[in-house]
């Protein structure tokens, strides 16, 4: 609880005090008001880039258009209100980002960075031309008024220097309480998810779109208030803003200062506009060539990004670490395995409606997948009971894990349809099948890399307790009910309690392959598709997860994949073998075992 | 004022800079898809060329010579790149190629404006190809349909190295799948620093090609890095057909809307752009999947 508002007070004490010290490490008032507009400008692309991990060089877009919509109302269209134009600025801006955002999400990765270069270029000629008399072109919109405020006896005019500080201090101040608030969010987890590993946060349930549209909007927003702010900053509305290396600036700022962190990119342009301001005074006046200043950054930007991957803040904070490691290894004790918790408390698969109870969960006919001439599955009927344990088996190269795929429709069939409780899935998408309550382990682990195993299950069960989609920006994690059961049940079904806090990336093998499972689970899913959950274990793990399989089927339908024989004619009651895409037989285990078919179909045509 | 002659030069004026977009982002395109590192220096590398081969042309006042100079420097210039630090990103997060590609990027624009000042520089054209061609219609500066049918040669080179070599087979295997090319015994990191040479040769090439028509200044390279990724989006990422139709739909959108009016060029490539990313998210030629 003491540390929980740790960052907003000392924050605000960081403000106070910067007027205090500032000037004696000769920073100009100008320069730190300067370097507080591209600190709250970088707090909403960090919100994009350093927890969503959507690297857009486009900011200068929605920077450019806060600033201008606020100049205008200010200079041409005679609006009263400094503190409602950057209103109607920013509402503005993030108007445009939601617009924006339509087009360049329709792709990822380096797609997405090639379009926001594309739209931020299109916006400056946009700015340049067919709207110059609204913008004043080239020229800017000179003349915007600072703000004031009348506080009954007496009123603050914010004018300039160190007179307009505590406005953009203040500004900065609520600018990052709120976006505190937004990445301690369930939104903001979601996001550090879609970063993480996109697949898998919309395989758990999440409408990862909605989500990455939500973090440009706000990105812009951010944008846009900074704009106007440096409209009032300037007393001069500049075309400059809109340019590209506004949004280069602001991409080297976040990264120098650190992505991730919020705070980085006021790190990073304190960095940035201080040593600019020093480089050139003192390469004019040592060289002749002040001009030499950005070579000098871009250096240093060069060498930062290929040996301090996460900027100044996260280089201080693995100093730090590697200062207090010894004390830490010390205080952790050897850890034994966790043993997995006996079966009696299983987590309850989710309720369903009316009485299918006693029916058919999953129904697939005539399922068919061709890639090109290659049929990887072809007519497969396949139909499993509501509390079945159902076990798959087949050679390799059978179309299991296909078979697996279109069931949870992260592929579409060739062929055929898919019934699940009742309803045809066929074509449905993975995030809607999930929030149906059927989800899937994966063969090959898809986790949260960066997180710890407590926020890998946080996100798995907020999209089973939130939905899809919902924007509780400023709901705090604790405040959902149900999320923290939710986990530690599942940390305890898993036998991961003990390593809750650890990152996955410290994580052994066969824990990483219960947290596989335990992703699934945390869906509460009524039906649970296992791929090869045994794949790469020892023994020993083999024999843990046997058991752990055991107790989460209680009151759940589960269908398992594996090539450890033994293991699965031990945990299942009925098998279906699948051999060269098509379904071979099926029976109990015992059957399967002297069924010479099968036989034949694992050693391959003794015979012939 | 809408005439032929003003029609048939713009179309002509497309074509032109269609062929260098080509060209450019086969370079772009072929290093994103062999190696996974889309290149924001390629700008600059464009640039750079251009003033490579200004020195050259200073020096002997050979355009022949000044294109071959700026095209060899700019390949020894990116393998060297690739060995000291791109080789270093192939297993970084893409968000860190992009990053590190953006500094190289003002570092080059930055020595450039240094060495040469942000005031402009211009090449000449050869005597043989300066003056203006009847076409019929119109009067057209030689040089540019000079442009056309030498960067059409290159392109041919370029299509020539990669379906007819083994090392065009070889890259062409590693746009499907790099993985698969290493586990066969091909040592794919000479491969990578062999494309991202050619690669920056292509950008440096077009740049002296591009001297005379534009004159020179250390921020070139960033409109036509611009105009490149729009190319490649619409083209689709890793095909190099796909760069050749997508420079040649960017060069006469720009050329034909400039015509009308210039302001909205951009606006309208914005617009193809969107348009290609509605209806074929993966370029027009493009396949799912390389990205």
């Amino acid at each position: 609880m003491s540390r929980r508002y740790l960052a907003e007070l000392l924050t605000a004490l960081g403000l106070l005090a910067a007027p205090l010290l500032l000037p004696h490490l000769g920073l100009a008032p100008n320069t730190v008001n300067r370097i507080l507009v591209w600190g709250l400008f970088g707090i909403g692309f960090d919100i994009l880039f350093g927890y969503t991990g959507l690297l857009s060089f486009g900011q200068a877009a929605f920077y450019g258009t806060g600033g201008m919509v606020a100049a205008y109302l200010l200079t041409k269209a005679g609006f009263p209100s400094v503190w409602g134009a950057l209103a109607i600025g920013m509402v503005s801006s993030a108007v445009v980002g939601w617009l924006v955002g339509l087009i360049a999400l329709r792709r990822t990765g380096i797609y997405f960075a090639m379009i926001t270069v594309a739209i931020g270029e299109v916006f400056y000629f946009v700015e340049f031309n067919p709207l110059s008399d609204w913008t004043g072109g080239e020229n800017g919109l000179p003349g915007v008024p600072t703000p004031s405020l009348y506080l009954g006896f007496t009123t603050l005019h914010f004018t300039t220097g160190w007179a307009l500080y505590p406005f953009l201090a203040a500004c900065y101040f609520v600018g990052i309480v709120i976006a505190l608030r937004i990445v301690r969010s369930p939104v903001g987890a979601v996001l550090s998810a879609i970063r993480d590993n996109p697949l898998r946060a919309e395989a758990v349930g999440h409408n990862i779109h909605s989500y990455k549209l939500t973090a440009f909007v706000i990105a812009a927003a951010y944008a846009g208030l900074a704009g106007g702010l440096l409209g009032i900053l300037q007393a001069f509305m500049p075309p400059e803003a809109f340019i590209f290396d506004t949004s280069g600036q602001l991409v080297m700022q976040t990264a120098i200062g650190g992505p991730g962190t919020l705070f980085g990119p006021l790190l990073g342009a304190a960095v940035w506009l201080s040593l600019q301001d020093f480089l050139q005074e003192f390469l004019q006046r040592a060289l002749g060539l002040g001009s030499a200043w950005k070579l000098v950054l871009g250096l240093v930007f060069v060498l930062l990004v290929c040996f301090l991957r996460h900027g100044l803040v996260g280089g201080i904070k693995d100093l730090y670490r590697l200062a207090t490691h010894r004390r830490q290894a010390e205080a952790e004790a050897p850890e034994e395995a966790t043993p997995i918790r006996a079966a009696s408390d299983s987590m309850p698969a989710r309720a369903r409606e009316g009485d299918l109870a006693a029916g058919t969960i999953l129904e697939a006919k005539g399922l068919t997948k061709r890639y090109g001439g290659l049929v990887a599955n072809s007519d497969i009927d396949f139909t499993v009971k509501v509390g079945e344990l159902r076990g798959i088996i087949g050679p390799n190269g059978a179309g299991k894990s296909t078979f697996f795929k279109m069931l949870t429709c992260e592929v579409p069939p060739s062929g055929g349809t898919i019934v699940f409780e009742g309803q045809d899935i066929t074509g449905k998408g993975v995030t809607e099948v999930c929030q149906l309550g059927l989800t899937k382990s994966y063969q090959v682990n898809q986790l949260f890399t960066r997180l710890t195993v407590r926020q890998n299950l946080t996100i798995a069960a907020l999209a089973d307790l939130r939905g899809r989609f919902r924007l509780d920006l400023f709901r705090s994690l604790e405040k959902i009910p149900g999320l923290q059961d939710r986990v530690q049940h599942t940390l305890g079904l898993i036998g991961l309690t003990a390593r809750a806090d650890t990152p996955v990336s410290a994580l052994a093998y066969g824990e990483k392959r219960r947290l596989e499972i335990g992703l699934a689970l945390a869906t509460s899913p009524s039906l649970l598709l296992l791929d090869e959950p045994l794949a790469g274990m020892s023994p020993r793990e083999r024999v843990e997860t046997v058991q752990l399989l055991k107790s989460i089927a209680r009151g759940r339908t589960m269908i398992v994949i594996d090539h450890d024989m033994d293991s699965l004619f031990e945990l299942v009651e009925w098998i279906t073998v699948l051999q060269e895409g098509r379904v071979l037989t099926e029976g109990t285990p015992d059957q399967i075992k002297s069924d010479p078919a099968v036989r034949e179909a694992y050693l391959g045509g003794v015979h012939a | 004022m809408f005439t032929w002659a003003n029609f048939f030069s713009q179309v002509f004026n497309g074509l032109a800079l269609g062929a260098l977009l080509a060209l450019i982002s086969s370079g772009l395109t072929i290093i994103y898809g062999t190696l996974g590192v889309l290149n924001l220096a390629h700008g600059a590398m464009f640039m750079m060329g251009g003033y490579a081969g200004y020195v050259v042309y200073d020096a002997t006042g050979s355009f022949t010579l000044a294109v071959a100079g700026g095209a060899l420097f700019m390949l020894v210039v990116g393998v060297v790149m690739e060995r000291l630090i791109i080789r270093h990103f192939y297993h970084r997060p893409h968000e860190d190629q992009l990053l590190v590609t953006f500094g190289i990027s003002i570092v080059m624009v930055e020595v450039v404006r240094l060495i040469f000042t942000s005031l402009s520089k211009t090449v000449p054209p050869p005597p043989l190809l300066a003056g203006i061609t009847s076409l019929g219609v119109t009067f057209y500066p030689t040089y540019r349909i000079a442009v056309v049918g030498i960067v059409a040669v290159a392109l041919l080179v370029l299509y020539f190295i990669l379906y007819r070599t083994k090392l065009g087979m070889i890259v062409r295997a590693g746009i499907e799948d790099s993985e698969m090319v290493d586990s066969l015994g091909i040592d794919v990191y000479r491969v990578f620093m062999i494309v991202f040479g050619i690669g920056a040769m292509a950008a440096g090439f077009s740049g002296i090609v591009n001297a005379p028509v534009v004159s020179l200044t250390p921020d070139v390279g960033e409109a036509i890095l611009v105009q490149t990724f729009v190319v490649v989006v619409i083209g689709g990422v890793g095909s190099f057909p796909g760069a050749v139709l997508g420079g040649l739909i960017a060069g006469e959108i720009i050329s034909i809307t400039s015509m009308i009016n210039p302001a909205y060029a951009y606006i309208m490539l914005f617009a193809a752009m969107t348009l290609v990313l509605v209806l074929r998210p993966y370029g027009l030629l493009g396949v799912r999947g390389r990205e």
